[in-house]
């Protein structure tokens, strides 16, 4: 079962990831975006997890609700309306429960990247966030070491990929060859959720 | 139906400038449009460009006259970011929308309409019908 402490490690644990890698995410939004995402989300992520510590909640639920409110407020770019749908609608849809199973975990992650792909318009193979979240939650009942090889195969496959969402899409055929950075934040997201498992009961 | 009530007007773009100048803009076009309530929320809160969510909610609260509120949004996170607070359920007044619309041609046409004490069907089918205005 997974519990409010863990979600709070899971939410720690990216933090700490988009933080280090938050050059390279900058790097990829370079040629294909405006070279603000690994600044925007490490803002964003930090804040999350300062809040987190501060206020405790102590359901998943209500860490998630409060991680994604967290981050429309703070992060100033796409990614943040984009990520905190993603982590509040999650929330919301494990309800006040205590604990939660990896089973109901698993169906109110694919509720979030839903409401993601309402919210932004994306379908899979649009070189987006969405590239490396859907073949995650298709994986998730594996477990999470599966969800985070797809995330991460899938985010490597936006490279050959034209945009056709967002700011990289007015690039038109020059947007083929970059590493989409929005798959490959997404892709930490879901490998912190390894992490957060493996760091249980340390 | 349109009592004294005006709708309020939130102009949300990735620029502070571009959202203070649109209303000004507006205003100055829009004859009477002296009493509309409206209010620019543009960049971040720290001066730069993007989109806050915050300016948005203060921005809102402060045009609400209880007629409701319509939002006019320039691209990308300024869109998101209005649909996310939307959808939160408690981040903006009750009656605000978000209206889809040509962000200058829109705010001209909304802050016009809203000063006629029109209601927010009208101020959004005002803004909305912009589009259609062709320059060549």
């Amino acid at each position: 079962m997974l519990d409010a402490d863990f979600f709070r490690r899971w939410m720690t644990a990216t933090a700490a990831s988009v933080s280090r890698e938050a050059g390279r995410l900058t790097d990829l939004d370079s040629p294909i975006g405006d070279a603000d995402h690994g600044a925007n989300l490490q803002r964003g992520f930090t804040a999350v997890a300062a809040t987190l510590e501060k206020e405790a909640p102590d359901t998943p639920g209500a860490v998630l609700t409060l991680a994604g409110r967290q981050l429309i407020s703070t992060v100033g770019g796409a990614s943040g309306p984009l990520y905190g749908t993603l982590l509040r609608r999650t929330g919301k849809a494990l309800g006040d429960a205590a604990e939660v199973s990896e089973e109901e975990f698993a169906g109110a992650l694919r509720t979030g990247v839903d409401a993601v792909m309402t919210l932004g318009g994306a379908a899979p193979g649009d070189k987006t966030m969405i590239d490396a979240l859907v073949p995650a939650v298709d994986a998730l009942p594996e477990g999470f070491a599966a969800a985070r090889a797809a995330a991460e195969a899938g985010a490597v496959a936006t490279t050959p990929l034209q945009a056709r969402k967002g700011r990289a899409s007015y690039l038109g055929e020059r947007s083929i060859g970059h590493q989409d950075p929005g798959a490959t934040s997404s892709a930490l997201l879901v490998a912190a959720l390894q992490e957060a498992a493996e760091a249980d009961g340390e | 139906m349109s009592d004294e009530k005006l709708v309020g007007i939130v102009l949300v773009s990735h620029s502070a400038q571009v959202a203070a100048s649109v209303a000004e803009l507006a205003r100055g076009l829009a004859g009477g449009g002296a009493a509309v309530p409206l209010a620019p929320a543009g960049g971040t809160e720290g001066g730069g460009l993007g989109t806050s969510s915050e300016l948005i909610a203060a921005a809102a609260a402060s045009v609400d006259r209880g007629a409701g509120v319509a939002v006019l949004t320039d691209l990308g996170s300024a869109v998101l970011t209005v649909k996310a607070l939307l959808a939160e359920g408690d981040e903006l007044p009750a009656g605000t929308r978000l209206v889809d619309a040509p962000f200058v041609e829109g705010a001209v046409a909304a802050v016009v309409t809203a000063s006629t004490g029109a209601d927010l069907d009208a101020v959004e089918a005002a803004a909305a019908e912009a589009y259609t205005y062709r320059k060549v």
